[in-house]
């Protein structure tokens, strides 16, 4: 789509496609941006009509999903907290972005600093699922999954700390990765849990998802976290060959008959372009939901420590001593699930406390990362559903926070081990699309993607939009 | 008032390594001591979201040379882990600090103690980011609004924290100027910048709770905090008032301490590993950082003694500061050396210290003059006590000075005539030292001093006042 993208904005005009976009979002339903950039993108649009650039996204509309820093351009995480804030740097993968030809088009709706799975928790309100307006587009990215769907962008970044990149590529039949740890640098990206989240590209293709990170891969020296990538694009090696494992663990209990059909679907899809299928074992998965919470909201409750108001973003009207201020500013500046995660995490890492939970925590988190090093030495790939079930209604579970906790569990333990996992179109269930989630070892994202596309390249899925973007 | 061995202090230092040229998890410019607030900050001192800490491997380095300065072992691999606390000076609510595996543990160093020399030993050494510097309109109980500069912010820091080992204030100040001493020779640090090292002291009577006097700036501060602690111990010891665990300030201006909080308020830090910085095999690196430190001032002290033939008070004080030594050295290579350690050890460096300068405004080159003369015996010792004065309060040159001031010695004329007068008009001198006094001749070398105004040498007039004498009784 992007390759068509690029040659169609060589011959015609990048600043008419661009206000195309402009105008639709406008019209919308979606809610899936916070802000647009349209007088800055416009202008970029016009120079790129003028001067023609080269690099591998030349003159393409980017959606950035708002928890990433782009220097001049609000930056909020959804959060009432950081209204008003404008970052005076650009995050690594912009800075790439735009050495390669990008046009940053505005920033893209969220649950308060990626705290959710349903994009209901943003200060701006809900965004909407382009397939049906009364569901969720899933989060936290919802916003940059959801205006990817609705042809609001022809691609967007978005930030998976617990499945936030797959979780709405899922909901919204679009395709999404989240890159090894260390893959692509984080520095800009806004912490919610520093030790699990990587930025993501959500495309409607998987060779334009592999086009994006192969852009914004890459050791960045400002990451001490990040290092060396491979090439991810010609991926015409095929699926032929590679063993995919199974695990019993993902299927099952709680899981829509409708979704475990259709991944099924798509394993004997693969085996029939080549590949074999076998059980592998997670054992320890029962256990990666209680782990992910207690690491990513201790990390969350020291991350958003720096949101006081003193620098930056929101202020009470009028201030008083800075404990009182602090506070004052913090209980108004932050959501509900916010103040919920920000407190568990500061009683996990409590004097007392710390060894029973977060120490605990980072054991399974050692457990589950050593199950999937002892499945990879049978398998190349892992297959499960990305989401247990399709988009839910708005509001239907955001009163209860630990049914909505339950949705994560297929995708919160690629996090916990760090490994890197894709989720792309594999068919619908009553007109809801269904995601699945492809997992790879470290570092093995040429091996998933070209599995991913040999598998899309096979069926029809990701050529189906919703009625919203006809 | 202090009864023997019952004070029990162990200090935690905060030393700025200032000799850095950057600060320790980013790229800005350490050189903001005299720049206008908040101008050396980039988006990752500050704090802003989405920025990313970058470990300075050359704070490592430094840190590493004081950790083998003091004798530590250094860790196989070292973390990081964040301290939490909210306050208007931490832009991220939270320090980069070290917690388990700090950088080294387990040193010692030798100081001068109450009773001859002692051994203090180094609980740890480890690394964490400084915060920055609250600016209060007025003082600070009733400022009504307060500024915040983040210059300093994210400043090397290196935590020395020792074991209980000091048994006196004076004790605990012999160390800290003692650790001063070796981080100068090491040359990661300039104690003269505000705020370079900044002390806790702990301290409790043998028995009691202890209490700990919290952000100590000067060395002299924290002997006056600890002998104000002591008291106030001891007093409420003797009143049968338990003394509480407590965080205590020093008041600087009124010299006492003031409680600010209890144990039961103490703060919970909430410390865990930093996700964004990965652990560090400083092992590593020991031998290189192992093979590149100078001589350190105890070893410099002892070669002094061997070397130049001094005594071992002269070396100490001439190593207790490696300017001086440097000094020192120099001036030796062109003088002879056990005079100009005399000479700089105990009349330089005290003309310095009243007048509270250092030695920088001393050339070395006027030192070799100053030696120089007086080994030719051109002037007298008084002279060049009169030459280094004038040097440091009028400057000048010293051939100048001792022009015109007239301080060339007296030809032996004069000195001859001086004698012959002195012991005329000293009868009754004379008597008492034919009685056997030997000591009233010296009053007869007075004499003679102050008719040539000490330009004659005091041993060349008593051997000429003692000739002149044995003369005229034989």
């Amino acid at each position: 789509m992007l390759a068509k993208l690029k040659e169609q904005l060589l011959s015609g005009s990048a600043e008419e496609y661009l206000q195309g976009l402009f105008d639709r979002i406008e019209h919308s339903k979606l809610n899936a941006f916070n802000a647009l950039a349209r007088e800055s993108a416009v202008s970029r649009a016009r120079e790129f009509d003028r001067q023609l650039w080269g690099g591998a996204l030349a003159g393409v509309p980017i959606a950035i999903k708002d928890g990433i820093s782009t220097r001049g351009i609000e930056t909020t995480c959804s959060s009432r907290i950081l209204r008003g804030y404008i970052p005076p740097y650009d995050a690594h993968v912009i800075e790439r972005l735009k050495a390669e030809g990008a046009i940053i088009m505005g920033k893209t709706n969220m649950d308060e600093f990626a705290m959710g799975t349903s994009t209901e928790t943003s200060c701006f309100g809900p965004t909407r699922n382009p397939w049906d307006l009364d569901r969720v587009p899933g989060g936290s990215s919802g916003g940059s999954a959801a205006a990817v769907a609705g042809g609001e962008a022809p691609c967007a970044l978005g930030s998976d700390t617990g499945g936030s990149v797959r979780c709405p590529a899922s909901f919204c039949g679009v395709v999404g990765l989240k890159p090894t740890y260390g893959l692509v640098s984080r520095y800009g990206l806004i912490s919610y849990a520093n030790s699990l989240e990587q930025i993501g590209p959500l495309t409607t293709t998987v060779e334009d998802t592999a086009l994006l990170l192969d852009v914004i891969s890459g050791h960045d020296p400002r990451d001490t976290t990040s290092l060396e990538k491979d090439s991810y694009l010609n991926l015409e090696e095929g699926v032929c060959g590679l063993k995919i494992g199974v695990p019993d663990e993902y299927f099952g209990e709680g899981v829509d008959p409708l979704v475990e059909k259709s991944v099924w679907e798509a394993i004997s899809r693969m085996e029939e372009l080549g590949a074999s299928w076998q059980k592998v074992s997670l054992p320890h998965t029962r256990y990666a939901l209680a782990s992910y919470y207690i690491i990513a909201m201790s990390e969350a409750s020291s991350n958003l420590a720096r949101f006081d108001g003193l620098r930056y973003g929101h202020r009470e009207a009028e201030d008083q001593d800075w404990h009182t201020t602090f506070s004052e500013v913090r209980a108004a500046g932050f959501g509900k699930e916010v103040q919920r995660r920000v407190l568990l995490g500061t009683y996990a890492l409590s004097a007392g406390y710390y060894g029973r939970y977060y120490l605990k925590a980072l054991k399974v988190r050692t457990l589950i990362k050593e199950d999937f090093q002892r499945a990879f030495q049978e398998v190349d790939l892992i297959a499960s559903p990305t989401m247990p079930f399709p988009a839910f209604k708005i509001g239907e579970r955001i009163a209860d926070p630990l049914t909505l906790y339950m949705a994560d569990v297929f995708t919160v333990p690629i996090n916990l081990a760090g490994v890197p996992a894709i989720s792309l179109p594999c068919g619908f269930s009553q007109g809801l699309p269904i995601g699945l989630q492809l997992i790879a070892s470290h570092f093995q994202e040429r091996l998933m993607l070209r599995a991913a596309l040999a598998y899309e390249e096979a069926t029809p899925y990701h050529l189906q939009t919703p009625e919203v973007a006809a | 008032m202090t009864q023997k061995g019952d004070v029990i202090i162990g200090l935690e230092v905060h030393v700025q390594l200032n000799k850095l040229q950057s600060k320790l998890f980013c790229g800005c410019s350490t050189a903001y001591h005299n720049s206008p607030p908040n101008s050396h900050t980039c988006p990752v001192c500050l704090g802003l979201p989405g920025s990313l800490p970058v470990l300075n491997r050359k704070s490592v380095e430094y840190g590493l040379r004081v950790a083998l300065a003091l004798n530590c072992q250094v860790q196989q691999e070292t973390y990081f882990y964040r301290k939490n606390y909210y306050y208007p000076d931490l832009p991220k609510g939270f320090q980069i600090s070290q917690y388990d595996f700090p950088l080294a543990v387990g040193g010692s160093i030798l100081i001068k103690g109450d009773d001859g020399e002692r051994k203090i030993r180094i609980t740890r050494v480890h690394m964490e980011e400084d915060p920055g510097r609250l600016v209060h309109a007025g003082t600070i109980d009733r400022a009504k609004y307060s500024m915040v500069d983040y210059n300093r912010c994210g400043m090397s820091l290196l935590e020395v924290v020792t074991e209980p080992d000091m048994r006196s204030p004076k004790e605990a100040r012999a160390f800290l100027d003692k650790l001063r001493t070796i981080l100068e020779y090491l040359d990661v640090f300039d104690g003269d910048l505000e705020g370079s090292m900044r002390v806790d002291s702990n301290i409790s009577l043998a028995g009691g709770e202890r209490a700990e006097v919290k952000n100590i700036s000067s060395h002299k501060g924290v002997e006056k905090a600890l002998s104000y602690e002591i008291t106030r111990q001891r007093n409420m010891k003797r009143r049968g008032i338990r003394v509480i665990q407590e965080t205590r300030h020093f008041d600087e201006a009124r010299n006492i301490t003031v409680s600010i909080r209890t144990k039961e308020e103490a703060h919970d830090y909430r410390y865990f590993p930093e996700p964004d910085l990965v652990p560090l095999r400083v092992a590593d690196w020991v031998p290189e950082v192992a093979a590149s430190l100078p001589e350190l001032p105890d070893a410099r002290r002892e070669s002094f003694v061997s070397q130049y033939g001094m005594t071992d008070d002269h070396a100490k004080s001439l190593t207790s500061d490696i300017k001086v030594a440097d000094f020192y050295e120099a001036v030796a290579r062109e003088s002879p050396p056990r005079l100009a350690a005399v000479w700089i050890a105990d009349v330089l460096k005290g003309e310095l210290n009243y007048r509270g300068l250092t030695i920088d405004r001393f050339s070395r080159q006027d030192m070799v003059t100053i030696l120089e003369m007086l080994s030719s015996e051109r002037i007298a010792e008084d002279g060049a006590v009169q030459v280094i004065r004038a040097l440091l309060d009028q400057g000048g040159l010293p051939q100048d000075i001792v022009k015109a001031r007239k301080l060339e010695r007296a030809g032996d004329q004069a000195v001859m005539k001086a004698v012959q007068e002195a012991v005329a008009e000293c009868s009754a001198a004379l008597e008492d030292y034919r009685k056997g006094n030997e000591r009233a001749l010296n009053f007869i070398v007075g004499q003679v001093m102050k008719k040539t105004r000490g330009r004659a040498s005091p041993t060349e007039a008593f051997r000429l006042v003692k000739e002149a004498v044995d003369r005229m009784d034989a």
